[in-house]
């Protein structure tokens, strides 16, 4: 009767730790080319209870899905070291190692959290590179080991990190023949901690974040029609901001977070405007017959780029805000369409169509090269992430949405396969506080 | 029998709305000439299949008084569209042809225009083909007499396929015009 009762304990905490692994899950499918060998030791913790995560997992998952480091396997580590003074460098040379972290995690009376400490080593020269601390109440712990992620790639990469942010999108379930149920959910960026922000019978499309993080904007057809909400991620508060007839939709926030770059028909022709979020002031940016939409917005707020049928096929350009001078950027192909430009201004990422196919594609502004980073089926909806070093999209296995994720480089690849519904419209956050 | 005259030539006048509408589309939405050559035929079976719909449509209004709700419900409520296009194919003439007649008939009737576009090319961009595709419709409609205030147009884009698949037969039954009393 023991021996049952220990064989359902153990069956059902092994269901518990893959329902807590939650909604989406890695995998990286292409990795860089040479990859830097890293040890992450398990961190210290000498409470009586368990710690609710495993710091030192998240963190290897977090580097390896990067795609730039190899990490070394627990099964083969000498020791367990948690402080400095323990590190033998000796042990940690076998098998090429090149960089290694330690780190423990201790109660914080203060403020009823976690306190996580971590130091980072140059294993070939014996040096320590890096160390410090990340203090939060218990529900963030996992945040606090997403930090210490952003840390580690920061230093040997020398490109801030963006493992402690989130990704909003969209799933959409067939619930009977005529009935879906659409949700609107928000995720760490690695895919645990999913929430439902907004749930509905009806399609949630084109979410996007406010570049402080605080907002979300997005179009609801909930009531029967679309319209354009926006939404505080904290309080879950939300105005409606638009509900003209015919298109309300892809809006884009202003880099000041005061204005709304959206798409309206109401004139006619489906044209780009700016909504003033305050005051509901309109102003129209196009005037064509042809389809103008998607717009978004360049980092110094100056111009917008959108996509535009006016040449015959969907193209995208940008309109300078100063003059209205409108000017197409894109020449290859005969379909690019939903682009968004890098935080630098440099890349112009789309979805781009050659030989019929959809892909995601990157333009050099500068010298206006185009490279296809995907090879994945259907692939739409590119994101940045906010240190400009992967997109993550929408792309189709078999019949059902997944989300991708690719580095600006083409060189490393992953994609999050859902466990539930049909994943679509990611959109990655700025960097949180 | 006049009226019968009149109601030929406005259906004749739509036909011709519609083509033309079809080549200002046309012009723009195509950027190579295969699919130019493609439009030219279907242009060219439009106004042929145009008038046998408009002497059929004439037909039955001239033994008809008038169609009833059930009559409508037998009419093809769904049409279709090319790739990337918002032109109306010959083939749905005539059954849009009577439903003018029954709205015009029937003023304080509403019908709701619903535009669909299949899962290629980006959302956003479709959700303003699927409101194009159902103008075209709506269009087509007003030139017969059908008055704008008893027609609403809202567009799901791909959000709602009829189909679920990635073929060219379920992408050809996705990109449509449902028609909704």
């Amino acid at each position: 009767m023991i021996r049952l009762l220990q064989t359902w304990l153990f069956c059902s905490l092994l269901l518990v730790s893959i329902l807590t692994r939650a909604e989406l899950t890695f995998e990286v499918t292409q990795g860089a080319d040479n990859p830097v060998p890293v040890a992450v030791v398990p961190f210290g913790w000498e409470g009586i209870q368990g710690l609710p995560v495993d710091v030192a997992e998240i963190v290897s998952d977090d580097l390896y899905r990067s795609g730039l480091f190899s990490l070394m396997e627990r099964e083969n580590m000498l020791s367990f070291p948690s402080q400095g003074g323990d590190v033998y460098f000796r042990d940690w040379r076998l098998g090429g190692l090149e960089y290694l972290l330690i780190g423990k995690v201790l109660p914080d009376p203060a403020s009823n959290g976690y306190r996580v400490e971590y130091e980072l080593f140059n294993v070939i020269e014996e040096q320590r590179i890096a160390g410090g601390f990340f203090g939060g109440a218990k529900k963030d712990l996992r945040r606090l080991a997403h930090r210490v992620s952003d840390v580690v790639y920061e230093k040997l990469t020398g490109i801030k990190g963006a493992f402690a942010t989130e990704i909003v999108y969209v799933t959409a379930s067939k619930v009977s023949k005529d009935r879906y149920n659409y949700r609107l959910q928000k995720a760490d960026a690695d895919g645990a901690n999913a929430q439902t922000i907004l749930e509905s019978r009806e399609p949630i499309l084109s979410p996007s974040w406010s570049r402080d993080g605080k907002n979300l904007a997005y179009v609801s057809f909930e009531t029967g029609r679309p319209s354009i909400f926006i939404q505080n991620v904290a309080t879950g508060q939300r105005q409606r901001i638009t509900a003209f007839r015919g298109l309300n939709g892809a809006p884009a926030w202003s880099p000041d977070g005061k204005r709304l770059a959206i798409t309206l028909s109401k004139d006619g022709n489906p044209e780009i405007y700016i909504i003033d979020i305050a005051t509901r002031n309109l102003r129209r940016l196009t005037r064509h017959y042809g389809i103008d939409t998607e717009p978004s917005w360049s980092s110094d707020g100056g111009s917008i780029i959108f996509t535009s049928n006016r040449g015959g096929k969907p193209q995208i350009y940008s309109i300078d805000l100063s003059n209205n001078w409108i000017e197409r950027l894109t020449f290859e192909g005969d379909y690019n369409a939903r682009g968004g430009l890098t935080y630098d201004g440099r890349h112009l990422v789309m979805v781009h169509r050659s030989n019929g196919v959809f892909h995601i594609a990157v333009q050099d502004l500068k010298t206006g090269r185009l490279d296809v980073l995907t090879e994945t089926y259907l692939d739409e909806s590119p994101s940045i992430a906010p240190n400009g070093s992967m997109v993550i999209y929408a792309t189709q296995d078999g019949t059902r949405g997944v989300l991708g994720a690719v580095s600006i480089d083409g060189r490393v690849r992953f994609r999050l396969p859902a466990k539930f519904g049909d994943v679509r419209e990611p959109a990655w956050s700025p960097y949180l506080q | 029998m006049r009226l019968g005259n009149l109601k030929a030539i406005a259906i004749a006048a739509s036909v011709i709305w519609a083509a033309g509408c079809s080549t200002t589309s046309q012009d723009t939405d195509s950027g190579d000439s295969m699919d130019h050559t493609q439009q030219q035929t279907d242009e060219g079976s439009a106004t042929s299949q145009g008038t046998d719909s408009s002497s059929m449509t004439h037909g039955q209004m001239d033994t008809d008084t008038g169609m009833t709700k059930a009559d409508v419900m037998s009419l093809t409520s769904v049409f279709y569209f090319d790739f990337d296009q918002a032109v109306v194919r010959a083939e749905a003439f005539a059954d849009l042809s009577a439903h003018a007649k029954f709205l015009v008939d029937n003023p304080s009737q509403l019908v709701v225009l619903e535009g669909h576009a299949d899962e290629r090319g980006t959302r956003e961009y479709n959700m303003a083909l699927g409101e194009r595709r159902a103008k075209a419709i709506s269009r087509y409609l007003t030139v017969q007499g059908v008055s704008n205030s008893q027609i609403e147009i809202v567009s799901y884009g791909e959000e709602r396929p009829a189909v679920i698949g990635h073929s060219e037969d379920a992408w050809g039954q996705n990109r449509r015009v449902e028609i909704k009393y």
